[in-house]
Order: C-alpha cells, then sequence, then structure tokens
C-alpha cells in the first residue's frame, strides 16, 4: 500500500523531529531557566517572542525563514561567504524552521514547571554548599522532571505535525526534506485517499498516544506533590 | 563573637541591624510576626543581600561592604520553618546530598548528628512517609552536617502541634549540650524562647531594641517582656535530691533551694525553673504558718506601676534575679521601697528541661 516516497516521508519526518527536540530541550532550557528567575523589567517582550509561532501562520514563519536563509539572505549570504551553500531547501534549514516553530511547545511547559519549583528548595540547596550550576542540576531538573517529560513530547509531536513552514523551506525533496504532512497533502492532490487515509490515521493515532502519555505523567507528578504537601 | 551590621530594605520595610552576640549557646531572635526575624536570618545566610554591611562569625568575615561571600560558600546550617526536604530525594538522599558537598568532614561527626538526632530508622524511608516532627529532626540533621560554623533556625517547631514540639525540643536540647555550634533561633513563641534561649536578642520593626543574658532580659523593668501577664524569671538550678516520703524533689540555684513536684530527673541533672511574675507574691516578716513551700529572703531593687492597679517589682535572691507581681494596693499597706528586705513566697514553678 505504501509506497517508497512514504517510508521515506515517515523517515525523514522521525529524524527531523528527533532532532529538532533535542535542540530544542538544549536551547529552550536555559531560556525557560532564565525566564522563571528573571526580575528583568522587559521580560513579557521576550515571552511575547517566543509564543509567536503559535498564532502566526506557518506560512509567514516560513516565508521569513526562507529571506533569511535563502542564498539572498542574509544568512544564506553568510554561510556562502564562509563557502558552505545556502541551507533552504535542506535538511538544516528544516530543522532551524522546527526548532523556532515548536519553540513555545517546549519553553512554556519548562518554564512553568521551573516556576512552580519555586525558590525555597533552591535556597535550602544553597545553604547546603551547592553552587549556582550544581543547584540547577541538583534540585531544579529533577523537581522539572514532568516539565521535561512533557516539553519533550510536545516539541517532538509538533514538529512531526508542521506544514506550513516546512512546505516554504523544505522544498519536498524525497529523503532529505520531504515529510509526512506533505505527503499526505500529494496523495490527497493525486486523489490516492487509499494512502492518504493511511498516513493520517498513523499520524492522528500516533498524536494521540503521545498526548494521553503527557497528560499520565503529568498527573501522577501532581499525586506525587499534593501527598508530600 | 558573631559581628552583625546590616539594613535591608524589602517592599517598604527596613531591617536596620547591628549588633554582637556570643558564639556558643542558644541565641533566641524573639519578636512579633513581621519585626524582621526572618529577614535577619536570611541575611546571616546571606539569602538577602545587605547593600553595605558587615558580618564576622567566629574567625570569618561573609561581608564586609561590597564584598559579599554567596550563601553556598558560608559555613551555615539552616533550618527551614517548613523542613524543605528534597521532595526527589528520600531520607537517605537528602542527607547525601549535603555529606557530597561538605569538605572535611569526618565520619565520627556524622555518626555523632545520625545519634544525636536517632535517624538511623528514618534513613531508607521516602520523605512523604515522614511525620512533621520526623522531617524537621532530617531537616536538622541535614543543617548539622553541612559542619556549620552557626546553625540558624527559622521558627523550626512553629508547624508542628504540641505534641510534635515536645517530641523535637530534646533533640534541640541534646544538640545545645553535646555540640558546640552557636544557635540562633527564631521564634514568636514565649514558651520556646523562655525554654531554649541562653541570650536574647528583641526585634521590633525591623529594630533591635535589646539584648543580653536571657534572664536579664525578661527581668530588666525597661525591657517590655519584664510587664504584661507573660512576665516571667528564669531560673538555672540543678537537682540536688528527691524527697521521696512527699514525691518533691530539691532543686539547687544560687540563692537556695526551690522544692518542686518530684519528676524523676536524676539527681545533678541541670534544669531550669520558670516563674511567672503573677505567682510570686512578698510578705515583711517570713510567713510560718503557710502552704507555701519556697520562701526566700530577697531585696527590693525597684518598682514600677503595672498598668492601673498593678505594681511589677525586681528582687534580688543573692545573685539571682526575680520579679514579682502584685497589687499596688499591697505595696502601698507594706510601704514598698527600693532597698527593703523582704520575703519572696513563691506559689508554683514549671521545670524547663
Amino acid at each position: 500500500m505504501l509506497n517508497e516516497l512514504d517510508f521515506s516521508a515517515i523517515i525523514v519526518t522521525i529524524k527531523l523531529a528527533l532532532v529538532s527536540t533535542v535542540i530544542l530541550i538544549l536551547i529552550g532550557t536555559p531560556i525557560a531557566w532564565w525566564l522563571s528567575q528573571t526580575k528583568f523589567k522587559f521580560k513579557a517582550v521576550f515571552e511575547a517572542i517566543i509564543a509567536l509561532p503559535l498564532i502566526l501562520p506557518p506560512t509567514v514563519l516560513g516565508f521569513y525563514l526562507l529571506i533569511t536563509l535563502g542564498s539572498n539572505g542574509p544568512i544564506g549570504r553568510l554561510l556562502e561567504s564562509l563557502g558552505g551553500s545556502s541551507i533552504a531547501f535542506t535538511f538544516s534549514g528544516l530543522v532551524i524552521g522546527s526548532v523556532i516553530y515548536s519553540m513555545p511547545f517546549v519553553v512554556q511547559p519548562l518554564q512553568n514547571s521551573f516556576n512552580s519549583v519555586g525558590r525555597a528548595p533552591l535556597e535550602v540547596a544553597a545553604t547546603l554548599g551547592a553552587s549556582k550550576i550544581d543547584r540547577f542540576f541538583s534540585v531544579a531538573v529533577p523537581l522539572a522532571r514532568s516539565g521535561f517529560i512533557t516539553a519533550a513530547v510536545l516539541g517532538f509531536a509538533h514538529t512531526v505535525g508542521e506544514f506550513g513552514v516546512v512546505l516554504m523551506i523544505g522544498g519536498n525533496i524525497p529523503g532529505e526534506t520531504g515529510v509526512l504532512s506533505i505527503a499526505i497533502y500529494d496523495h490527497v492532490e493525486a486523489m490516492e485517499y487509499g494512502q492518504a487515509h493511511l498516513l493520517a490515521g498513523g499520524l492522528l493515532a500516533t498524536s494521540f498516544l503521545m498526548l494521553i502519555f503527557v497528560y499520565i505523567i503529568n498527573h501522577h507528578f501532581s499525586i506525587m506533590r499534593s501527598k508530600d504537601k | 563573637m558573631i559581628e552583625c551590621k546590616i539594613k535591608i530594605h524589602l517592599d517598604g520595610f527596613i531591617l536596620d541591624a547591628n549588633f554582637s552576640i556570643p558564639d556558643r549557646g542558644i541565641t533566641v531572635v524573639f519578636g512579633a510576626s513581621g519585626s524582621g526575624k526572618t529577614t535577619l536570618l536570611r541575611a546571616i545566610a546571606g539569602l538577602e543581600k545587605s547593600d553595605d554591611g558587615y558580618l564576622k562569625v567566629g574567625e570569618s568575615v561573609w561581608q564586609n561592604g561590597n564584598n559579599f561571600l554567596a550563601t553556598h560558600k558560608r559555613q551555615i546550617g539552616y533550618v527551614f520553618q517548613d523542613a524543605t526536604l528534597f521532595e526527589h530525594l528520600d531520607v537517605e538522599g537528602n542527607l547525601g546530598y549535603v555529606i557530597k558537598r561538605t569538605t572535611g568532614l569526618k565520619v565520627d561527626f556524622i555518626e555523632s548528628v545520625f545519634n544525636l538526632l536517632e535517624i538511623k530508622a528514618l534513613r531508607n524511608r521516602a520523605t512523604s512517609q515522614l511525620s512533621g516532627g520526623e522531617r524537621q529532626r532530617v531537616a536538622i540533621a541535614r543543617a548539622l552536617l553541612a559542619h556549620p560554623k552557626i546553625l540558624l533556625l527559622d521558627e523550626p517547631l512553629s508547624a508542628l502541634d504540641l505534641k510534635r514540639k515536645n517530641e523535637i525540643l530534646p533533640y534541640l536540647d541534646s544538640i545545645h549540650n553535646d555540640l558546640e555550634i552557636p544557635i540562633l533561633y527564631v521564634t514568636h513563641s514565649h514558651d520556646e524562647m523562655s525554654r531554649l534561649a541562653d541570650y536574647l536578642l528583641l526585634i521590633e520593626d525591623g529594630n533591635i531594641i535589646g539584648k543580653g543574658p536571657v534572664n536579664d532580659m525578661l527581668t530588666r523593668l525597661d525591657m517590655p517582656l519584664s510587664h504584661g501577664g507573660d512576665a516571667v524569671s528564669i531560673i538555672e538550678a540543678k537537682v540536688m535530691g528527691h524527697d521521696t516520703e512527699f514525691n518533691l524533689m530539691h532543686l539547687e540555684f544560687s540563692g537556695g533551694q526551690f522544692v518542686a513536684p518530684d519528676n524523676d530527673l536524676p539527681v545533678q541533672t541541670k534544669v531550669r525553673i520558670r516563674v511567672a511574675a503573677r505567682d510570686v507574691s512578698l510578705t515583711k516578716s517570713k510567713q510560718i504558718d503557710t502552704s507555701i513551700l519556697n520562701i526566700f529572703p530577697a531585696i527590693v531593687q525597684e518598682i514600677v506601676t503595672e498598668g492601673e492597679a498593678q505594681v511589677m517589682v525586681r528582687l534580688k535572691i543573692k545573685e539571682t534575679i526575680l520579679l514579682a507581681c502584685i497589687t499596688r494596693k499591697s505595696s502601698s499597706k507594706l510601704g514598698l521601697e527600693q532597698g527593703n528586705k523582704v520575703f519572696v513566697q513563691v506559689k508554683s514553678v514549671a521545670i524547663l528541661s
């Protein structure tokens, strides 16, 4: 039923989601931590920037990315002058787009769980001789573990589901930038409803399972917290 | 000595404290809620920053102007009000957390802390399985394992009910007796203060309004604690012997011997006697046909009026100071004046230990 292109789309999608999720956690964690700790006056501006992809049409984001990353854009030109090539229509370009597009889904749960950790356990850790970095890894991260799980699952699922950004900067090159959501679109265009059903149904089921997992995890942790108090 | 000079502005509140206190025994920081006690403790721990301050504990200077030592570099033990144990770790993990981060910790010391707070039975439990009193015991042990130069206790008993309070108090006594770590103890409970304090730091609206040995502070008539229904005197004494016939015990203090109901404390045990000012009456001549057993000769040091109908009398029994609250009428009937020789009759005492 599924052809070779469909399988390559599934593989590219999973690879893209995994790479993006790892990068999202690595970049999102310090941003979320900073946002949860800072008393900076213009914090709201940064929060708004992070949240922009939530409401912006993905094509808008994709358009601007295309402009900046393409061979005439500032970053594209910089890369080319360094001897590289433009990253528009490449897997790397797709990763950059996905990371920006899914950032709020990672930063917000992390920021919320860092906020709920609160100041007290960190102060206790300081009185017990733990430095700032030490406190972050030995207290904040383990206490915010449910936030990390939620962030990773949401980041992954949201990247799997993206369409507009990918359409703008991906270019649908099989094995490189051809992802599931576009494969479904192509099948529908070609009136191949059987294959579209399989892919769409699979995506629906997977996303649903991932969300169930997130809610179970969060429920589990909130029960643990309330028992301790 | 612990020398401290701090000034902290916090949302319209100013803590301005400049004092030095002895670096041994228990110093109780006593004051009403919102008087700045906790802020003071937090400042000593480095959790609040004083713009331009000075803090020296023993030989270590923790702040000198802009030279501010971060909390994790200060050798302190801090017990927070609600025993903030790490919930992602079990009891063992909570204790291990500090053991790992404290340099030069000797096995003997760890053992003695575990014994002192009877931790062994709790070690493998999850923090969620501990009672309030047990949580506080683990929190105190954890603070001690930081090998502190000073132990800071912020209302450690306030979240506990009376039964649990009485469970923890003996542990505090043993820390006091067995470990040579000065303790700064914040409370607004008169009971805890009179039971634990060697030295008292009185705080009101962010200012230190008095400091000194506890009985001095309790009985100085220019100090707020010597007025009102809570006025008490504290007398250090030692169990001298038991009267098995009447089930009493004899307690020796620097002014004589108290007789009190026996509570089976071994001879030589040090006890603290608390005498409420309203339980003390005065006579000019020694009464013989009275039911009161505790009668001592004393000299009137000072008399001040206490409300409309009463006076507070400060008395000296040899080296011991005692307060008596009597009616203005009695005082005038006896013609009481400074320097008079009188007899104090103590109706009841509380043994704290």
